[in-house]
């Protein structure tokens, strides 16, 4: 200090918050686009971690809802194994394991199904056609979407129940007009119509008739090609691993055992897999935000000389001035970024009600949006604000 | 009396090739209520010499005390501080904020003296009222005439009760009406006690001050006192 009473210069806080904003209230459009520009880049990241949190999360609640425990058998399908069918015994053999709580065994027919008998039968429309037992729906945790699903008392009578793929490919709706379908030469009533099953989407594609009378019409000879397994949840993998043995004891490796919600959880990885490109991809675009704000900074010290000028002569030191216009860089990209969270959450918020998803957002996405915002404003103004408190009085005063 | 401002051989250099020798040697004691005029043809350095005595400049060599401060030895943060509650500006172009009332307008005068804001306005509102603008107060800037705009200014520098105010042609941008105007203020506020140096291209305003310095080639070609004439 120069040591005669002299006071350095000095700011109240609310004054430098003030000064700071100058900027943004003497040029709004130019404020709110490059704010934009933030806005974007930090939506983008919001949502894609919103969305992918949510619909990742839809994926694990529909995982949990149709239990890990579920396995299916079936013949093993590699080259010179002969006909795929499992021995006989294969279902009652399954169902003697201590902690095997439910088998459903099916077979395949070989018959087609259309929706008249005028079709040549060549044209088999990609229908599969099934011998279930009744328990089939409860092992599956599928659902009916009309009528009901074949039971004990239909048993002996002709009548088949369509998966939701088949039913629309026979152009079957609803049951009210009492649809038939010409099935392996003969009229089968459509008793029911399911929803899509998600642990055996092949299904979707199947007729489906009870063993009694696959065997009575269609000449099914009773032998299972897959076993549909409902275990206690805490034996699934000792299971798995004796279930070939029990089901052909001579050749378990002839036996394909698997897990139909291991499926479900790939695709929850994979998306995200996908997660991360799209994260990439906002990341690029908050950067161009800041880039533009760094751009729009050098412009306004340029254009204000005067005011810095200005302000030096009013006892303003370069910190001063490096601060305010720090600050408003600051600024910009608070409002880019507290946009930029709720334009994400909105778009997440939008496009999992569509989806019929929980909303769910992480709360990283929300400090980490902000924060990156802010960290961006910080270097895109900290150049300007460099160059603007560099500026010498004299220099920022000239008017040419 | 101590003087508010005093200079002994300050010289200022341009960097150029050749340098441009802006001042070459001024020695100036000015005095505490004086008001004094600076004239002197184009290019003769009056602005670098009244951006040197309100330390916006650095002398090449030589040494200027301002309101008992040697400034050679002052940092740039002291400086500052120097000019924030001691020395008060006025430009010919105004440098006003137009986004802000008259008010904020002079209040910024106190901008950084750390001064509460309550204080700063109502020191605001005094001096506005002072310069004859009570009616503009909450007027924004870019709402005002030349001469209006000129008076703000005028508030901004005095509204600190600064030891020095200085002026680079403050009516260079006004009509002859607002002119007059100002320089009777200037007269007014230097009436009260405030020490005024006014760089000025109008031989009348030269002529009705009480002192005279005439620049040329950087160097004091004249320093007098006018006869107490009437204006
Ligand atoms: N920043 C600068 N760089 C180089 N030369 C300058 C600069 N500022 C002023 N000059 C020169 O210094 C001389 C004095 O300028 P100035 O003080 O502005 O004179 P006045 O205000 O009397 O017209 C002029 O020759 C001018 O060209
Ligand atoms: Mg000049």
């Amino acid at each position: 200090m120069s040591g005669n009473g002299l006071a350095p210069s000095r700011m109240h806080v609310a004054d430098v918050l003030r000064t700071a904003g100058v900027g943004l209230r003497t040029r709004k459009l130019r404020a709110g686009l490059s704010a934009l520009g933030i806005m974007i880049g930090i939506a983008s990241l919001v949502a894609v971690l919103g969305l992918s949190e949510s619909s990742k999360s839809d994926l694990l609640a529909q995982i949990d809802r149709l239990g890990t425990n579920l396995l299916v058998v079936q013949a093993g399908q590699g080259i010179g194994l002969g006909s795929a069918e499992l021995p006989d015994t294969a279902s009652a053999m399954v169902s003697r394991i201590g902690p095997v709580e439910e088998v459903s065994a099916t077979g395949t027919l070989d018959a087609n199904v259309y929706r008249t008998d005028l079709v040549p039968s060549s044209q088999s429309g990609g229908i599969s056609v099934r011998a279930v037992e009744t328990d089939l729906l409860l092992t599956l945790g599928g659902r009916i979407a009309a009528g009901r699903f074949l039971d004990e008392v239909a048993a002996e009578y002709p009548a088949v129940v369509l998966g939701s793929v088949a039913a629309e490919r026979l152009g079957i709706t609803d049951l009210d007009d009492r649809p038939l379908v010409w099935l392996g030469g003969q009229w089968f009533p459509v008793v029911g119509l399911l929803d899509p099953i998600d642990l055996s989407p092949d299904l979707d594609r199947a007729a489906l008739v009870t063993q009694a009378a696959a065997e009575e019409y269609l000449g099914y000879d009773g032998v299972p090609s897959a076993l549909y397994v409902r275990t206690d949840p805490d034996w699934v993998d000792a299971v798995m691993s004796v279930l070939p043995p029990t089901v052909n004891p001579e050749n378990p490796d002839q036996v394909e055992v698997s897990r139909p919600t291991d499926a479900l959880e790939a695709k929850a990885a994979a998306e995200s897999a996908f997660t991360n490109l799209f994260l990439g991809l906002g990341a690029v675009a908050l950067l161009v935000g800041g880039v533009g704000i760094a751009n729009v900074m050098v412009i306004s010290v340029l254009e204000r000389r005067a005011e810095i000028g200005l302000r030096r002569a009013l006892g303003a030191t370069r910190r001063h001035v490096a601060v305010q216009f720090l600050l408003e860089a600051l600024l910009l990209a608070a409002v880019g970024g507290v946009g930029g969270v709720l334009l994400g959450t909105g778009v997440t918020a939008a496009y999992a009600r569509i989806r019929g998803w929980g909303l769910l957002i992480p709360s990283l996405a929300l400090w980490g949006g902000l924060t990156a915002a802010l960290l961006i404003g910080t270097i895109a103004g900290f150049y300007p604000a460099m160059r603007a408190a560099r500026l010498s009085p004299t220099e920022a005063l000239r008017t040419t | 009396m101590s003087p508010v401002l005093e200079m002994k051989g300050v010289t200022r250099l341009y960097p150029g090739t050749p340098p441009v020798p802006a001042l070459r040697g001024i020695d100036l004691r000015i005095a505490e209520g004086e008001l004094v005029s600076v004239v002197g043809p184009s290019g003769s350095g009056k602005s670098t010499l009244l951006h040197i005595m309100g330390t916006l400049d650095r002398p090449s060599a030589g040494t200027i005390r301002v309101s008992g401060f040697d400034v050679g030895r002052m940092s740039d943060r002291q400086l500052s501080a120097l000019r924030a509650q001691r020395i008060g500006f006025v430009f010919q172009q105004f440098h006003l904020l137009d986004a802000e009332t008259a008010l904020d307008n002079v209040a910024d005068g106190l901008l950084y003296t750390g001064r509460p804001a309550v204080e700063r306005r109502r020191l605001a509102r005094e001096t506005l009222e002072k310069v004859g603008l009570a009616h503009r107060v909450h007027q924004h800037a870019s709402k005002l005439s030349g001469g209006e705009r000129q008076r703000v200014a005028v508030a901004r520098a005095i509204v600190g009760r600064p030891a020095l105010v200085l002026a680079d042609e403050p009516t260079g941008n006004l009509d002859s009406h607002s002119s007059d105007a100002i320089v009777a203020l200037l007269e007014e506020l230097n009436a009260e006690g405030i020490t005024m140096v006014v760089i000025t291209h109008n031989p009348e305003i030269a002529a009705r001050f009480p002192r005279r310095v005439a620049l040329r080639d950087g160097l004091v070609e004249a320093d007098e006192a006018n006869a107490k004439g009437a204006p």
